[in-house]
């Protein structure tokens, strides 16, 4: 009779389907936000089987996975090939953060010669093996959907695992942070103080924080849809903005984002013809 | 010969990624390492040629679990380097954020991240089923800690609103006394978890540690004070780098920081409590006691009742905060960027964490330096690992191998801020 209802509560539990968190070069901070649902998490364990997420849990349950989250940038060849195992062990495979989306803060490298930057760090060069550039993760795979930000937005992470085991499309708006200001009804910081922001250019999701206190946006969710941003770049020059300063704006979270990364280009390239 | 391993190649349950690697030959250790393959990041290197304001929403990405450790240190050597101290509502404010992150960090540890080693489970969520009010409780008082930093920060992980001179914007008292209500509820649940703690079972195991913590003339430390250690250490910040080093072994991604006269030594919560036990409020030492603690603990297993007492002292430090604040004239104070060195080194919820910056006199960083608690703890973690393995050979494999991972896990190593994920790997010979 016990072992019957073990086995039944055994075959319950298979049915589940089973999430797999993984990581790669990144700070921890977007699979946290799962860890940060407190109020949701139980339930979320409850309708998944949380079958491998390390940060969280010493067990690992076998392949293959009905979503896989994938947090980090692909810095190293071991990397290079480890995310192809991933997507083979995933039915789908959803991007979290702008490390895997867009490469991440570490992506600055992608800049420069790699080699100054680990003699810069570390005493003895020769043990570290890294690659030249630290890609996103749908340079390597197929990725099914992206969710974009500097962390997520845990509410998001949520619709996404959502949406995605229930077969339907997630709704996560590419439209520019502007539109959530406008939403919260918080007055203009570009306008109103001269504040220069990057909400023009950047997708919505974190509600607008920034200019709701008192600050520009600095694109920790990376590019909106077709950003204009040769037009924001000109309004941030008349408020006085040099060109380095619009290369270090444009060079952050999501430095290599193609609209980020193609932007801070034309005004590095404008300062060598100068 | 008899040769044996364990092998943890992924270790679980820390942040970032490691591996440990012991050898025993003849029943003897004959090998440890503690290896952080965290693949770097290059933080030090990218920040050459940046603002000083962008530096804490920069360098608060090191790490998603305490972002804020990393922008209070980044902002103290700023301003540091422009001979600029805040006061008053603002200095108030720093400290009041530290209290959230402090919870939040400690909570997740103790009850996601830890209390299921002592108890035998693979994880929390598996915990909840037998031990629902814990896990209940554990979750309702981290996220306190969350809504503290919310609320001033703008978000839990890496908040917006902290900056070089203080903040973008200051919260209103009305804002804060709403939050206070739930900090009350906070003390007591902090108070209960202090109980539960001093429940488990802990291993003997006592070392001779060298603990490193700040200490403040008045303050339970978190953002000032001096370095000091319970064997004669006493220097001020700036003078960081003439008694630590850090030396990079083949075996990490992660520097191992040493003390020049003394070689490893130990930070994070046992060290500030065996070094700032007077400072703790009455309430929270007579909690510490009665949960058998001692004035001083020397058992690294024991974190876990040093990391509650903690929670306990920020749930109070944050109400005595909230009931004195006043809302500052200006959000932050106004500054001028000049060339020079700064320092700065606060407390993380796992250990004091150093920075230092060199800057030219329109503010652009010329090099930085970050030393983050995971390096310094390295070698402490590699010698208690030592020390354990040697004293427990007659555990099977597998009971080691957990214990060992358990070990590592009293540091609350945060591998993503060392350079960041844990493998572990034991030969028995
Ligand atoms: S995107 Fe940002 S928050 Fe997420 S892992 Fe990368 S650095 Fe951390
Ligand atoms: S930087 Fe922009 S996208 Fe990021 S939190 Fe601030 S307003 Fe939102």
């Amino acid at each position: 009779m016990a072992d019957a209802i073990t086995k039944k509560q055994a075959s319950v539990a298979r049915s589940k389907p089973k999430l797999a968190v993984w990581k790669f070069s990144s700070c921890d901070g977007c699979q946290l936000s799962l860890l940060d649902c407190e109020e949701e998490l139980l339930a979320v364990a409850g309708a998944v089987e949380i079958a491998n997420f390390p940060e969280a849990s010493r067990t690992v349950v076998k392949g293959p996975y009905d979503l896989s989250l994938v947090e980090g940038s692909i810095t190293t060849p071991h990397d290079a090939e480890r995310i192809h195992q991933v997507r083979r062990v995933s039915k789908h495979l959803v991007t979290i953060g702008a490390c895997a989306t867009a490469g991440g803060i570490q992506a600055l490298r992608n800049f420069k010669d790699v080699r100054e930057f680990i003699a810069v760090v570390y005493a003895t060069p020769s043990y570290i093996e890294t690659l030249n550039k630290s890609t996103p993760i749908a340079d390597h795979v197929f990725v099914d959907f992206e969710l974009r930000g500097c962390p997520i937005n845990k509410l998001q992470l949520v619709e996404v695992i959502s949406a995605i085991l229930n077969h339907r499309k997630p709704n996560v708006p590419r439209y520019s942070v502007c539109l959530e200001c406008k939403r919260r009804a918080t007055v203009c910081v570009m306008v109103a103080q001269g504040v220069p922001c990057l909400g023009p250019v950047t997708q919505a999701g974190c509600g607008a924080l920034c200019p709701a206190y008192d600050r520009g946006c600095y694109a920790c969710f990376g590019p909106k849809e077709t950003p204009n941003t040769e037009s924001l770049s000109t309004r941030w020059a008349q408020m006085g903005v040099s060109q380095t300063g619009l290369v270090r704006a444009f060079r952050g979270f999501n430095a290599y984002a193609e609209a980020f990364r193609k932007e801070s280009e034309a005004h590095e390239g404008r300062l060598a013809g100068a | 010969m008899k040769t044996k391993t364990i092998k943890v190649d992924y270790l679980a349950r820390v942040e970032g990624e490691g591996a440990l690697f012991v050898k025993i030959k003849d029943n003897a250790v004959s090998e440890v390492k503690f290896r952080i393959f965290e693949p770097p990041r290059f933080f030090e290197a990218f920040l050459r040629g940046r603002h000083y304001s962008e530096a804490p929403d920069i360098t608060a990405r090191i790490c998603g679990i305490c972002p804020i450790a990393y922008q209070m240190s980044s902002v103290h050597a700023m301003e540091d380097a422009f001979g600029v101290t805040l006061n008053g509502g603002l200095r108030a404010l720093r400290r009041l954020l530290y209290c959230g992150e402090w919870i939040e960090s400690h909570v997740l540890h103790v009850y996601l991240l830890h209390a299921p080693d002592f108890l035998g489970y693979e994880d929390a969520i598996q915990m909840a089923k037998d031990h629902p009010a814990a896990v209940q409780r554990g979750l309702q008082l981290k996220k306190i800690g969350n809504d503290l930093v919310t609320l001033l920060g703008g978000r839990e992980i890496h908040p917006i609103n902290v900056r070089v001179g203080g903040f973008y914007k200051a919260p209103e008292r009305a804002e804060l006394e709403k939050l206070a209500e739930k900090l009350k509820w906070a003390r007591d649940a902090a108070l209960a978890t202090i109980e539960w703690s001093a429940t488990l079972d802990y291993p003997d195991f006592e070392q001779d540690y060298e603990f490193v913590a700040l200490r403040h003339p008045e303050e339970y430390p978190f953002n000032e004070g001096r370095l000091v250690s319970n064997k004669g250490l006493d220097i001020a910040v700036r003078d960081y780098e003439n008694h630590f080093v850090e030396e990079h072994m083949q075996h990490s991604n992660a520097l191992h920081s040493l003390l020049r006269a003394r070689g490893a030594y130990f930070v994070g919560p046992l060290a500030r409590y065996n070094l700032n036990f007077d400072r703790l409020t009455p309430l929270a030492q007579e909690a510490a006691l009665s949960a058998g603690l001692g004035r001083e603990c020397r058992n690294p297993f024991k974190s876990i009742i040093v990391r509650s007492v903690e929670t306990l002292y920020a749930c109070e430090e944050a109400l005595r905060l909230i009931a004195a604040y006043e809302k500052p004239a200006s959000p932050a104070v106004s500054l001028h960027a000049r060339a020079g060195i700064g320092y700065g080194c606060t407390e993380a919820p796992r250990g004091i964490l150093y920075h230092r910056y060199r800057l030219d006199d329109r503010g652009m960083i010329h090099d930085a330096k970050i030393v983050p608690p995971t390096s310094q703890n390295q070698k402490t973690i590699e010698s208690d690992l030592r020390r354990f393995v040697a004293g427990h050979l007659d555990l099977s494999h597998e009971q080691l191998t957990w214990q060992c991972e358990q070990a590592i896990r009293n540091y609350d190593p945060c591998i993503s801020c060392a350079t960041h994920f844990l493998k572990l790997e034991v030969v028995r010979e």
